[in-house]
């Protein structure tokens, strides 16, 4: 009987144990380098005043439920070995007390609205999105991110990278499996970056921990959200609500990098884009197009219309033997570049180059047995949204 | 046959028998988490390490929602409503449940909403795969044909619970033995009378929020459409206007069941008898004014956000009162540790941790970095499995041999309570430091550091599911091998009028009404 009594003793105080290891851990943590495998265990200070408040909150409340817990549980524990039959002990018959219901009712009340007061200091600080250096406007497709640097004419979209192959076991998984993308978003250090958050499909959520930042994007919604980060480095984060079958497969990767980096950077970046656009003039031959379709497909459609070509029968159609890419090229233009409404097909025209629709809509006519011998040319993408 | 059962499949069919009644519930529920549980261990299996080796990602998504859907409104709400048919009529001194026919009813369509919702898994597009919070537009635009069946399902499971809930609110206020005043009832009878009033109130709103999506997605509306000039978030406010007392639905009833057994095995009397009943029904009301808590990152106004933090901060006063009252009944108790207590005493226990981080994803500005990550998933499963299904188990190891008149094998007991409460924290705990780490939750897949404690995760999960078939196994060899149980009462300790009627007790309960003093 007394050894059963200690096992539970033990298992009940396991977790207090762990939680407060969690603590110490975390206070090492500070020192640099982020914890995995099995010293991850607790919630990262991050690089952001919203994050280290958020860990400081935490820690308080942590600390806060470990001690009344050690208080309850210590009564409770007391009591199971102390007032046991087995030992003889005759029942107490009290069964009420209005004095102690009235003090185990006003002590919480107390806690309580010691613990409001900074929740309510740091939560005035979150929404306070005045004021910002920058903006930036992050819009969330299914499955991936597209960020534009408002008023400097750069945007782009940032998707994940780990093959499918690594996904499926085929291939061994790299450092960053899951983590890694086309195209990080890159801040800069100590400004002040306010975000725009938005989704052209279903709701998403960005979250980057050590940013502290977490926001919905929700369609026909701009919601907003701020951040200064303090120091340079790669911060890693995720898609926190449920967007579908892709859900776990957009990360978000953020690149923070001191002023003048991020200037030099930015400067070569408007230089890339007013060369794609050159590059839109010039007319492909069916290989080339055939080669960059394949790639920009496996990228942007393979997700839901599969790499076969075969979609997935009662969610996503597939486009072998289909009427779209059999049939006129203006339709198929119109719903690669329109979207279409009220379905999954998102408007990828704003999402895309012309190189790469066109890419895409070439591949998409002559691949898999869909032997159309069409070429159609960014020129023809250009004109298409042009004369809409 | 007004004295007996009838003979065959039609004693099942055609019963208004409350004991029937609520042992088809009971049976009906366990099959549910039986099948509920199946998907969990897909969902555990898949997550032992990274990569994709066993589902998809789209029928890992289906897992997720339907392992939701069958837990939350196939195991959990109606084994308390089988709870309930079972108990009430015996501890408040009543023959029967006041609607016996409509208790007819509202257990036979529950089989049929289940069927429409699990046909899904076997047609062309799957199950629901939107979560089983299914926000729109996930779950109407971008939803396969088969969210209509789910909706229909939906439909039936909110019909049956509100025709239980209105039998209950029937029974315990018309049909109380004389003396039997309310501030007398048992305590698993106020939890579900004020469950009863909860569900009565929040089932029409989860049927509107589902015939709002049948709506978008049939006949052209917009009520969740921006594109239309609708509004997404308004479907969360709606939905969670319905699920925040869900919750409350889903653990009330436990904290009766509780507040049974612990007074039971502690030879004395609930502390506080007065201050628990208040204590609920203040519980009760606060969970209809907290429900925007599960949305701080949708981009409420600051005024919002404050109000919904201030008052889900105050369901902790409530929550706490009642666990220290169960404590304070075992303190200077005369104590004994079999199976029911063990389960009762774990109660206590881990819903006080999952008590805690929810006051701790009470707070506003840290419950972003907590927000849909595996330390809400570790949250809810800390109240859910080891709340609910915990008390559960204790008021059906309790009752059992009331209700067979057979004695269960207390050392097997005691086993299947051991693995069960092991494997369930290896299970859940580790999933703290996950989601405290940055892991989302509904991840089919994972970054290569949450790898250690994934495994830990499913390696307890595996556990904790083996513990559930230990348990049916002793549920089983209790009615078919079971010694008989004690002639006068089962247990030393226990009050009640269930108490006073033979184990099993007689058809039709109490024919003569007792007397209560």
């Amino acid at each position: 009987m007394l050894s059963r009594l200690k096992r539970l003793v033990a298992y009940a105080l396991t977790p207090l144990l762990l939680l407060s290891f969690a603590g110490l851990s975390s206070a090492k943590e500070a020192s640099g380098g982020s914890p995995e495998g099995w010293g991850l265990l607790n919630l990262p200070i991050g690089v952001s005043s919203l994050s280290r408040n958020s860990y400081e909150l935490h820690m308080i409340l942590l600390w806060v439920c470990v001690g009344i817990g050690v208080v309850v549980f210590g009564i409770m524990f007391y009591s199971m070995i102390a007032h046991r039959k087995s030992k003889g002990h005759e029942p107490a018959t009290f069964h009420e007390s209005a004095k102690v219901e009235l003090l185990w009712t006003i002590i919480p009340v107390i806690i309580l609205i010691v613990l409001a007061a900074p929740a309510t200091t740091y939560l005035v600080e979150r929404y306070d999105t005045d004021e910002a250096d920058m903006d930036i406007k992050i819009t969330g497709y299914q499955w991936k991110w597209q960020y534009e640097y408002l008023g400097e004419g750069v945007q782009f979209m940032s998707e994940l990278t780990t093959p499918e192959s690594a996904i499926y076991g085929d291939t061994p998984k790299s450092e960053f499996y899951l983590s890694e993308v086309s195209e990080p978003l890159v801040l800069p250090v100590g400004k002040k970056i306010r975000f725009l958050v938005t989704s052209k499909d279903v709701i998403h959520s960005w979250w980057v921990i050590d940013l502290g930042v977490k926001k919905d994007a929700i369609p026909g919604f701009v919601n907003e959200t701020w951040v200064r980060i303090d120091e340079p480095g790669v911060y890693r984060g995720f898609c926190t609500e449920l967007c579908g079958k892709g859900h776990a497969f957009m990360p978000v990767v953020v690149n923070a990098v001191p002023e003048d980096e991020y200037n030099s950077w930015l400067a070569d970046k408007k230089v890339a884009v007013a060369a794609e656009r050159e590059l839109a003039k010039k007319v492909f031959t069916l290989d080339e197009l055939m080669a960059q379709g394949e790639e920009a497909y496996n990228r942007s459609c393979a997700a839901c219309h599969m790499a076969n070509g075969e979609g997935i029968p009662g969610a996503f159609p597939a486009l072998k033997d289909s009427s779209v890419a059999l049939g006129s090229v203006k339709t198929h233009l119109d719903v690669v570049v329109n979207g279409v409404a009220g379905t999954g097909m998102q408007a990828f025209g704003g999402q895309l180059s012309e190189v790469d629709l066109a890419a895409i809509i070439t591949y998409e006519r002559n691949a898999w047995g869909n032997d159309t011998k069409d070429i159609v040319q960014p020129v023809d993408v250009l004109k298409f949204k042009q004369g809409q | 046959m007004a004295h007996g059962p009838e003979k065959g499949i039609g004693r099942w069919l055609f019963s208004t028998n409350h004991k029937d009644i609520g042992t088809m519930y009971l049976w009906f529920s366990f099959a549910m988490f039986l099948l509920g549980g199946s998907f969990a261990m897909i969902i555990r299996a898949e997550l032992f390490e990274p990569g994709m080796q066993l589902v998809k990602p789209e029928f890992f998504n289906q897992m997720t929602t339907m392992h939701g859907l069958v837990m939350v409104f196939g195991a959990i709400m109606p084994s308390f409503v089988g709870l309930a048919n079972w108990m009430i009529p015996l501890q408040i001194g009543a023959p029967d449940m006041a609607l016996p026919r409509m208790n007819n009813l509202s257990f036979w369509i529950l089989p049929f909403g289940f069927a429409l919702l699990a046909s899904t898994l076997f047609m062309e597009g799957g199950a629901p795969a939107f979560g089983w919070t299914f926000y729109a537009p996930l779950s109407t635009t971008y939803a396969p044909s088969t969210v209509n069946f789910f909706i229909f399902g939906v439909h039936i499971i909110g019909a049956s619970s509100i025709m239980g809930s209105i039998n209950i609110i029937a029974t315990v206020l018309n049909m109380r033995a004389p003396g039997m005043t309310m501030m007398k009832l048992p305590l698993f009878v106020w939890t579900w009378l004020i469950t009863a009033f909860l569900l009565v109130a929040v089932m029409p709103v989860l049927a509107g929020t589902v015939t709002m999506m049948l709506m978008d997605i049939n006949f052209g509306t917009s009520f969740f459409d921006a594109a239309g000039g609708g509004d997404p978030v308004l479907f969360q406010h709606v939905f969670w206007f319905f699920g925040h007392p869900e919750v409350y639905i889903i653990i009330l009833p436990a904290f009766g069941v509780v507040s049974a057994v612990i007074p039971t095995f502690s030879r004395k009397p609930l502390f506080g008898y007065s201050s628990m009943v208040y204590a609920t029904s203040a519980i009760a009301f606060l969970s209809f004014i907290v429900w925007a808590h599960h949305m701080f990152t949708v981009g409420m106004p600051l005024a919002g956000e404050l109000y919904f933090m201030y008052a889900t901060m105050l369901i902790a006063v409530p929550t706490g009162v009642k666990v220290f009252n169960w404590i304070t009944t075992m303190f200077r108790g005369s104590l004994t540790f079999e199976t029911p207590m063990l389960y009762a005493i774990a109660f206590i226990i881990l819903f006080t941790i999952g008590g805690f981080t929810g006051l701790m994803m009470a707070m506003a500005p840290v419950d972003i970095q907590y927000h849909d990550t595996y330390f809400i998933v570790s949250h809810f499963h800390y109240v859910m499995v080891a709340g609910a299904v915990f008390a559960m188990t204790s008021g059906i190891y309790y009752w059992l041999p009331k209700w067979t008149g057979k004695m269960y094998n207390e050392t097997m007991g005691k086993a299947q309570f051991w693995v069960s409460f092991i494997g369930f924290n290896i299970a859940f705990f580790p999933q703290h430091f996950l989601g405290l780490a940055g892991m989302p939750r509904r991840y089919a897949d994972y970054a290569l550091q949450f790898a250690e404690w994934n495994m830990v995760s499913s390696i307890g999960a595996f556990m904790y599911g083996a513990a559930q078939l230990f348990f049916l196994y002793n549920v089983i060899q209790t009615i078919v091998a079971g010694k008989p149980a004690p002639e006068e009462k089962t247990w030393e300790g226990a009050e009640g009028l269930e108490w006073t009627l033979s184990s099993p007790p007689p058809y039709h309960s109490f024919t003569t009404p007792p007397e209560v003093k």
